[in-house]
């Protein structure tokens, strides 16, 4: 497939793999900030492939886990509503709240469907007036441009009957609560490529000076992570702390200018819990007052849902990359993707979910918890 | 899936089965993957276990009066009901046929019942019944008795139809999921995902450069061609729901043997390719409607290969891996660039992810 294919070629990976090998000189702790880079690691097995004193630390960069359980039972309360059609991205399905999850909330007779852009709603909201159709507008800044767009169209065509949820967060805030934590282990960043292809990296060169830390904005493919990881651990070695743009194909230094216009004429920056990690200042986006009648957590009243998170799983942890997915005494027994007892294990770009889903337990030492679930083999 | 699951027994409570522990069945449940399996373990089997339905294969193999007959039974629910590649009405005669083949029967008798719901257009019946009368023409099956229901509207999706089929198993070989031998070799009948990603970007709407098709085909011909090659063809799987990945843990499982797979070798088009980045979704486990996976002694396998590939359905056939003692019942990918990773069974209804 063009434009995939390079960045998956064998040779140009063990190459790059021989130069991080030769630059290379201490151990190093990285973090890929993007739930969509853990994603490719485990899928290409490419931590695998690594010298062992690199090790890699999954970021919060997951939309789908760091969205709250408090705002998951308001989009299950809304889900409810037999007036309603709640959309949602495909993933945000298995993610469970309270009491169940929005599959489960279908299954009772709930009209909840996936749709693969927020726009699609306006489509839904023309062929159904008499219903109210909501969209649950999740996502780190990467989506907020096409929420933004469905908000800022629904008022401009006069479609009453939409109206969004949202759970936008940002990802330079959730940066610096990790640097700012006393346990920090993280001494080199690869930056989130999407969100950066739409935002800059601007805002990243203070992060970087203020914590002396490299950042290196990184794409997806195996490739790119080669990169990204060699262009980190350089600098490391070289005593370096920069920016750097290893994803130059889909990243500037301004970003998408028209599309961040369009963001903040529809949001503006507001305090947004993260569920496992709880309140960040200044770390999401809500409806700016001339858009509030969009707001769904209005319209539907669901203000009065005040839902506190379990203190089971070490989720928020591994979301501030403290702990591993493996270091959780659950993981992969009460807690697997079928049995999801925390964020992180939910969505498929969730650290223990990727873990889990590309076996990393089954090669380690810990117990192979999948027998005590899987089948009883059944011979006659 | 939910927490829903994590409902403690009552006190006082005993149940000597294990219990199924959903309140309500769940799209998943009907997915192929870890749900459907679990609904099979703790409701179905613990009720009508014997010795037949224990092999847990795609067909059951009977014993009647020195004759071996091949028996099974498939219900066919998609939207849209026509699509390209195929329709419905195709896909229940392949699939069951298919379902038939893959214990290395040869399809004779089918059952049909149809599901239809009030207000569904007569013209569209008529495609589709005219659809089933070619591919068991085709495949050679008679349809030989069945049964009609119709639903208020609201009640159904159009049409619903379930096949049931009988063949007869005349050469001397014994394929089942729990045959599979350390060295054995992994084939693979063509490309993966086609029917999965032709039916999704239908279902969504998605326009891919060159349109995918469905990939739905009567597989028994193959079949024959290999076992008519050798009778060291020791499993064999189509891999529908859940697609190649799951198919392959069943097999692993069942034989409690491990697999390591080379993701290099695995064909996928690239417009299948394509739909799966756009989507999140990953090709072995996309469904597949006119493939098969086999495993082979490995002696046996360079000739059930060059039979396959001398075939018009296993044209683009290849050996996509083999079968080892160590890692029991895991299956290990080794991916494009050298890495490698545990495929899993599928849990549930593949999602699409975020980004």
């Amino acid at each position: 497939m063009k434009y995939l294919d390079e960045y998956r070629d064998a040779e140009l990976a063990r190459k790059l793999l021989e130069q991080i090998l030769r630059v290379q000189k201490r151990p190093w702790v990285l973090m890929e900030v993007c739930g969509g880079q853990t994603h490719s690691i485990v899928k290409f097995g490419i931590d695998d492939l690594l010298p062992k004193d690199i090790e890699l630390v999954h970021g919060p960069g997951c939309p789908v886990c760091v969205t709250p359980l408090e705002l998951i039972d308001k989009a299950h309360a809304i889900a409810s509503r037999p007036d309603v059609i709640f959309c949602s991205f495909g993933d945000m399905l298995r993610v469970p709240g309270s009491e169940c999850d929005l599959l489960t909330v279908k299954s009772r007779g709930a009209d909840v469907r996936v749709v693969y852009s927020p726009l699609d709603c306006l489509r839904i909201a023309r062929k159904h007036s008499d219903r109210q159709v909501v969209f649950f507008a999740i996502g780190f800044e990467t989506t907020a441009p096409a929420n933004a767009m469905l908000v800022w169209r629904a008022k401009e065509e006069g479609i009453r009957n939409v109206s969004i949820l949202v759970s936008h967060v940002l990802v330079p805030p959730a940066l610096e609560a990790i640097l700012d934590s006393p346990r920090n282990r993280v001494q080199g960043f690869l930056g989130p490529g999407h969100v950066c292809a739409v935002m800059g990296y601007r805002e990243y060169e203070a992060i970087s000076a203020r914590y002396k830390v490299p950042i290196v904005i990184t794409g997806f493919e195996p490739v790119d992570l080669l990169e990204g990881v060699l262009m980190t651990v350089r600098q490391l070695e070289e005593g370096r702390a920069e920016v750097e743009n290893q994803y130059v194909r889909a990243v500037t230094r301004e970003g998408n200018i028209a599309a961040k216009k369009l963001v903040f004429s529809v949001f503006e920056v507001c305090t947004r819990k993260w569920r496992g990690v709880g309140p960040i200042p200044q770390s999401g986006y809500r409806l700016r007052e001339e858009f509030r009648d969009f707001d769904a957590e209005r319209r539907f009243d669901v203000g009065s849902i005040n839902t506190q998170e379990p203190s089971v799983c070490i989720s928020g942890e591994v979301l501030k990359g403290v702990k591993k997915p493996l270091d959780c005494p659950a993981f992969a027994r009460e807690c697997n993707p079928a049995h999801p007892l925390g964020a992180t294990m939910v969505s498929s770009e969730g650290a223990c979910a990727a873990y889990y889903l590309y076996g990393r337990h089954l090669k380690t030492e810990h117990k192979p918890a999948l027998d005590s679930q899987s089948s009883v083999p059944l011979k006659p | 899936m939910s927490q829903s699951e994590n409902h403690p027994m009552m006190p006082g409570e005993s149940c000597p089965a294990p219990v199924f522990e959903h309140r309500q069945i769940i799209l998943g449940h009907g997915s192929g993957g870890k749900l459907t399996q679990e609904l099979i373990e703790r409701l179905f089997l613990p009720s009508f276990n014997n010795n037949y339905l224990a092999q847990l294969n795609d067909q059951a193999l009977l014993d009647v009066n020195g004759l071996r007959l091949a028996f099974t039974t498939d219900s066919f629910v998609v939207t849209p009901i026509f699509f390209p590649g195929g329709d419905i009405g195709r896909l229940a005669i392949n699939g069951t046929v298919n379902d038939l083949a893959m214990s290395g029967a040869a399809p004779r008798f089918i059952a049909a019942a149809f599901i239809l719901e009030e207000g569904f257009a007569s013209n569209d019946l008529a495609r589709v019944v005219e659809s089933m009368r070619e591919a068991a023409q085709e495949a050679g099956v008679l349809l030989v008795t069945g049964d009609t229901k119709v639903v208020n509207r609201g009640k159904g999706d159009q049409i619903f139809i379930t096949t049931t089929g009988l063949g007869i198993l005349e050469r001397p070989v014994t394929i089942s999921a729990d045959r599979a031998w350390p060295g054995d070799k992994i084939l693979l009948s063509g490309t993966i995902g086609d029917h999965g990603m032709a039916i999704m970007s239908q279902r969504e709407g998605l326009e891919f450069e060159g349109a995918i098709e469905s990939d739905t085909a009567a597989l028994h011909g193959l079949v024959a061609a290999m076992l008519d090659t050798s009778t060291e063809v020791h499993c064999m799987r189509d891999p529908t729901r859940g697609g190649v990945a799951t198919a392959l843990n069943e097999i692993a499982d069942r034989s409690r043997v491990g697999m390591e797979l080379v993701e290099r070798n695995i064909p996928v088009r690239e417009s299948v390719k394509g739909a799966c980045e756009i989507l999140g979704l990953d090709p072995l486990y996309v469904a597949n409607e006119g493939k098969l996976v086999a495993v082979v002694a490995p002696e046996a396998a360079e000739s059930v290969l060059d039979a396959m590939r001398n075939h018009p359905l296993g044209r683009d056939a290849c050996c996509i891996g083999e079968v080892v003692a160590a890692h029991p019942r895991r299956v290990l990918l080794k991916t494009e660039i050298g890495g490698s990773r545990v495929l899993d069974v599928m849990l549930g209804e593949p999602l699409p992810r975020i980004c």
